[in-house]
């Protein structure tokens, strides 16, 4: 082991929001009572983690919204896919979706939203980020405190230990093309199959493919309030079942509920729609206040759209150091 | 027998049994049976009181076989070869500040906590699920004098190893938690340990006795 390594650390200056350490999740956990959990957006994840050679599904920093600052102690390769929140690296813009070399001590922020979408990017960096595995996976379980980095948002102060490569490949820069991403953007409409209590309540259902809804304030990684038009309240009452994230729930005063990453993995309320796995992503990007709407799809159109993002996925990034083909990418300031 | 299976997204069927069906162990029967002999690209299998969800990898799954072979399980749950499940035996702290409710439930069942107590420890409980938070069981059947609905108000912290009743099952909250039980006891045992495998006490299954300490 070289000293190197073990010294190597990311130290946050500024957390912004939330920011945790998420990888893709504890796929296996639901049967313990624990949320799924791990990355809001897994595409953006295992994209940030090709862009620097790890597993898609390993952990990397989970930023959200803006208002973060990063120091790190070494050099270091670092890729961050996402949102564009206006990261900056030592004050030289840093477009996402790209990976960089980054020096002993300089420092990435990231503001904000720069366009009109977005909330949340994930960084990773080439080699392993220290993270406690619990319960099938390293991902931080807000909910119950474990995993992660002590089981807890990251603050100011805090140092995550960074287990670099012991060759340290100077790459080019790489890239992610844009035709390799989901279609993100302001107001998505997020397509949903039928849900198996859709038929109990059909006017929630009708109202559901009709309006458009925005995110409350009342929203986390567990799920997002939606607020729009009043669904007629219920009175159903059913015995738990287990849920899945992407699934809407319609709670008794009828506002409906998008269940996200850290969602429960049981729950009473009727689901009447869940929203396609391939459209996960576009739903992570959303931060209170954004809007969206919804349309029905079908079983093929859902499998067809995921098997696209999984063959994205496995085409990796593009290896080039043209300033031609960066500048196509959005990545030269 | 009644069996509805629906989609839950295209990741996930919801397998639903009729009350009776859930009542004589079908969707633990057939998570055992699915458990012995797991069908390709099946991830993870939670039971419930009526219902078994299971979650796969759609692009490893051959969903339509999945749901053919799902449907004739769920329709004929192999209940004899139910297993017979490890015996966990829970030591509890019964009335008192550990059990605020149970004068409650005394003057709602005509019962004396004393014979409350004596039916909660008499009464062998499976565990159908873990649910609602990691590590939490939900325990039945209780005898039909103890099934009580939810209280109005919940409360916003219920104290972690409390133990409590509502709609004929037992529940164990294994940290602090706002909840709408009934709390009768608590026990000292740690219900949830992330770093231990597997992390919950008991599983889906298992049989409990209550013991009054």
């Amino acid at each position: 082991m070289q000293s190197s390594s073990e010294t190597a650390f990311i130290e946050i200056i500024a957390s912004g929001p939330l920011l945790t350490i998420q990888d893709s999740g504890r796929p296996t956990a639901r049967r313990y009572g624990v949320p799924v959990g791990g990355a809001m957006d897994r595409f953006a994840l295992a994209a940030a983690n090709r862009l620097v050679d790890n597993h898609p599904d390993a952990p990397a920093l989970e930023l959200t919204a803006g208002g973060i600052q990063l120091r790190f102690s070494t050099r270091m390769v670092i890729g961050l896919a996402g949102a564009d929140l206006q990261a900056q690296l030592d004050n030289v813009p840093l477009a996402p979706w790209c990976s960089a070399v980054v020096s002993a001590g300089s420092t990435l922020s990231l503001r904000g939203r720069r366009g009109k979408w977005g909330g949340r990017a994930y960084l990773a960096v080439a080699g392993e980020l220290a993270a406690t595995w619990a319960v099938g996976g390293a991902g931080t379980c807000l909910p119950s405190g474990f995993g992660g980095y002590e089981g807890r948002a990251l603050r100011a102060g805090d140092r995550i230990a960074v287990r670099l490569r012991s060759r340290l490949a100077m790459v080019g820069t790489r890239w992610w093309p844009l035709e390799r991403r989901p279609p993100y953007c302001a107001q998505p409409q997020l397509r949903l199959l039928p849900g198996p209590q859709r038929h109990l309540l059909p006017e929630a259902w009708a109202t559901l493919l009709t309006a458009t809804f925005q995110i409350d304030q009342a929203s986390s990684r567990q799920g997002y309030r939606l607020i729009g038009p009043a669904l007629p309240p219920h009175t159903l009452s059913l015995s738990s079942f287990g849920v899945v994230p992407g699934a809407i729930q319609i709670p008794p005063d009828g506002q409906p509920i998008l269940l996200m990453a850290d969602a429960q993995p049981t729950g009473g309320y009727p689901v009447i729609a869940v929203v396609i796995g391939a459209d996960l992503p576009l739903a992570a990007q959303l931060l209170p206040g954004d809007q969206l709407s919804f349309i029905e799809t079908d079983l093929t159109t859902a499998q067809t759209m995921l098997a696209q993002q999984a063959a994205w996925l496995t085409a990796g990034p593009e290896e080039d150091d043209s300033d031609w083909l960066l500048a196509q990418a959005g990545a030269v300031g | 027998m009644s069996v509805w299976i629906d989609l839950m997204g295209e990741a996930a069927l919801l397998v639903r049994w009729s009350a009776e069906a859930a009542a004589a162990g079908a969707p633990l029967a057939v998570t055992a049976a699915l458990q012995r002999n797991l069908p390709p690209g099946v991830i993870d299998l939670v039971p419930a009181i009526d219902s078994l969800l299971v979650c796969f990898d759609p692009l490893a799954t051959d969903r339509d076989q999945l749901s053919t072979q799902l449907t004739e399980l769920a329709r004929h749950p192999p209940l004899t070869a139910l297993p017979v499940g490890r015996e966990v035996v829970i030591p509890v702290h019964y009335g008192g500040k550990d059990g605020p409710d149970l004068p409650e439930i005394a003057a709602q069942t005509g019962l004396t906590p004393t014979e409350i107590i004596s039916l909660h420890t008499a009464t062998e409980q499976r565990v159908i699920m873990i649910g609602f938070a990691p590590g939490y069981p939900y325990l039945g059947w209780l005898p039909p004098v103890l099934h009580l609905p939810r209280r109005k108000t919940p409360r916003v912290a219920v104290p972690a190893g409390s133990v409590a009743i509502a709609a004929g099952l037992t529940g164990i909250y294994p940290a602090t938690l706002p909840g709408g039980w009934h709390l009768i006891g608590r026990t000292e045992l740690r219900l949830f340990d992330p770093t231990a495998d597997p992390p919950t006490l008991l599983q889906p299954g298992d049989r409990v006795r209550f013991v009054a300490l």
